[in-house]
């Protein structure tokens, strides 16, 4: 038993004047400060002003949101009494307003305690809508929330079923813009969400077929959005291939990559697609190392071409560190500019924190913590995982 | 020797299993908070079997099948039908997605829990690492 869960998803050039059709009273946009700047927050309160909907703006969600930030704009939501939340932006603030939407229907709730075993009963007071502005989270179509505590630089996954949105818009306008470097953090990230999809233990018929599928949107189109931002088709695919690769992942599980990265960029402040990326090539070794193939679908499905399963397998791990080499992105820690000494120091806390991450439990092999520890020491050092 | 499943004999294998385990030492060692296993009636099984299990810092303190449920008052309540608790214990059933799908359910400060969700797998593990049977 096992469910399948989305918003109603309109995608493409123009999907953002849907919003002038909606029904309802008031909006509050949950944004960051860039997203006022590029204008985009005047692009959303246009239709909804057309929609005859009055709405107000918080944007000052920092890039990793707090748990205090949550708590202050679920106290904003409840001043306005909004019956639409508009998550817009990258996964920050449409994470943001997710638990701000949660909190302001339950205020009960601690934001740390949003979870997927119990009922939260949303949905009385308002609807979620989101926009993303970036093309990797896949924020904009999953329940799932990543939040931060401050004191103890730890990165919390967290999310219930019920903090997913009614309408998601995948809108390419948005995206048009985005640096090279953004590009490819984000479209890397979304590469993470559908191999870890594919390969978790939670895999499923319902999810596979998205994962797959975004595998194939990003070897094709990230290299070309990366080198010319310009290339308008391009765009579009990446937008559409993060809000896929987020369905598949969320209907799966992301593994051991997300668990990881959580500990790294939480301690590091390290841009949550790169820390991921960062460590999928050797998560997906230290699974295959153990005989776990499933990877060898995923290389067949983009034409590599192998005799078996174990080399498949091989090739898709070389063809990630390909692409993450040809994006100018990092492949060890190390690389990152964090030293030695403040990598060892951190090692046991990275643990630790890896270890209790929620994105750990569908890992197709669970390291023990000595095995997390060396999986580290590996992703620091660039050295291939043998065991 | 195979226990039967919700015995106090099964109870007790779980205790020295979880404290005789490193990953779950690791797993656990900021978990805080007793538990009410429960076994909910069906079938043959025509009362519930409340299993209290006392969780401290990576370690099992106390275990034993509580007479009835007032016995204790745990932080955190856990309960399935035997048929579920089954599967579970015989890892044919992941006990996250048991409890996500509401085939288990769970009561408790859900902070705790999103913070330590390896150490619940790593009861289950230890829980297939019982020699169980099962009468039903
Ligand atoms: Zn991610």
């Amino acid at each position: 038993m096992w469910f399948f869960n989305s918003p109603q998803i309109v995608f493409g050039e123009g999907a953002l004047t849907h919003l002038a059709q909606i029904r309802g009273a008031r909006a509050y946009i949950i944004a960051d400060p860039q997203m006022t700047t590029f204008g985009f927050v005047e692009r959303v309160r246009a239709q909804l002003a057309e929609a005859n909907i009055e709405t107000r703006v918080f944007d000052q969600v920092e890039a990793e949101p707090s748990l205090a930030t949550v708590r202050h704009g679920a106290a904003l939501l409840r001043e306005f009494e909004p019956d639409w939340i508009v998550g817009l932006g990258g996964g920050s603030p449409i994470d943001a307003a997710k638990a701000m939407w949660a909190l302001y229907e339950r205020p009960d709730l601690a934001p740390d305690g949003i979870s997927p075993l119990e009922y939260l009963g949303l949905g009385k007071k308002a609807r979620l809508i989101t926009i993303s502005t970036t093309s990797g989270t896949g924020a904009e179509v999953t329940w799932g929330i990543v939040l931060t505590d401050p004191n103890e630089k730890r990165k919390l996954g967290v999310g219930s079923r019920e903090t997913l949105a009614t309408l998601a818009i995948v809108d390419p306008q948005f995206v048009m813009q985005m640096p090279p470097r953004l590009t490819a953090d984000t479209g890397l990230d979304a590469l993470t969400h559908a191999i870890e999809g594919y390969a978790a233990n939670w895999h499923n018929d319902f999810a596979d077929g998205l994962c797959l599928k975004a595998v194939d949107l990003v070897f094709n189109f990230l290299p070309r959005a990366y080198a010319n931002g310009d290339d308008a088709e391009a765009r579009e695919k990446m937008h559409n291939a993060a809000a896929i690769a987020g369905l598949g992942f969320i209907n799966s599980m992301c593994t051991l990559a997300h668990a990881m990265g959580h500990a790294l960029g939480g301690a590091f402040h390290v841009p949550h697609g790169r820390c991921v990326s960062l460590f999928l090539p050797y998560t997906m070794e230290f699974a295959a190392n153990a005989g776990n193939y499933r990877y060898a679908d995923l290389a067949r499905f983009i034409g590599l071409v192998a005799p078996d399963e174990a080399r498949a397998t091989r090739n898709l791990i070389a063809a990630v560190r390909d692409l993450e080499t040809q994006l100018g992105s990092n492949t060890s820690i190390a690389s990152l500019g964090i030293a030695r000494a403040d990598f060892a120091a951190a090692l046991e806390t990275l643990c630790d924190h890896a270890e209790n991450d929620t994105q750990i439990v569908a890992a197709p092999r669970q390291p023990d913590r000595a095995e997390l520890r060396r999986l580290f020491e590996c992703a620091f050092a660039g050295q291939p995982v043998t065991f | 020797m195979a226990v039967k499943f919700g015995s106090p004999e099964w109870v007790q294998a779980l205790q020295e299993q979880l404290n005789t385990s490193q990953a779950y030492a690791d797993a656990a060692k900021n978990w805080e908070g007793d538990f009410y296993f429960i076994v909910d009636p069906e079938g043959a099984l025509t009362a519930p079997i409340y299993l209290y299990m006392d969780l401290w810092h990576g370690k099992c303190r106390a275990a034993f099948v509580a007479p009835d449920k007032s016995a204790k008052a745990p932080a955190f309540v856990m309960s399935g039908t035997y048929s579920k608790w089954k599967k579970v214990v015989s890892a044919q059933l992941d006990p996250l997605q048991a409890l996500m799908t509401n085939q288990l359910k769970l009561k408790g400060n859900m902070t705790m829990v999103m913070k330590n969700v390896k150490a619940a797998q790593e009861i289950v593990k230890a829980c297939t690492r019982i020699e169980t049977e099962f009468e039903m």
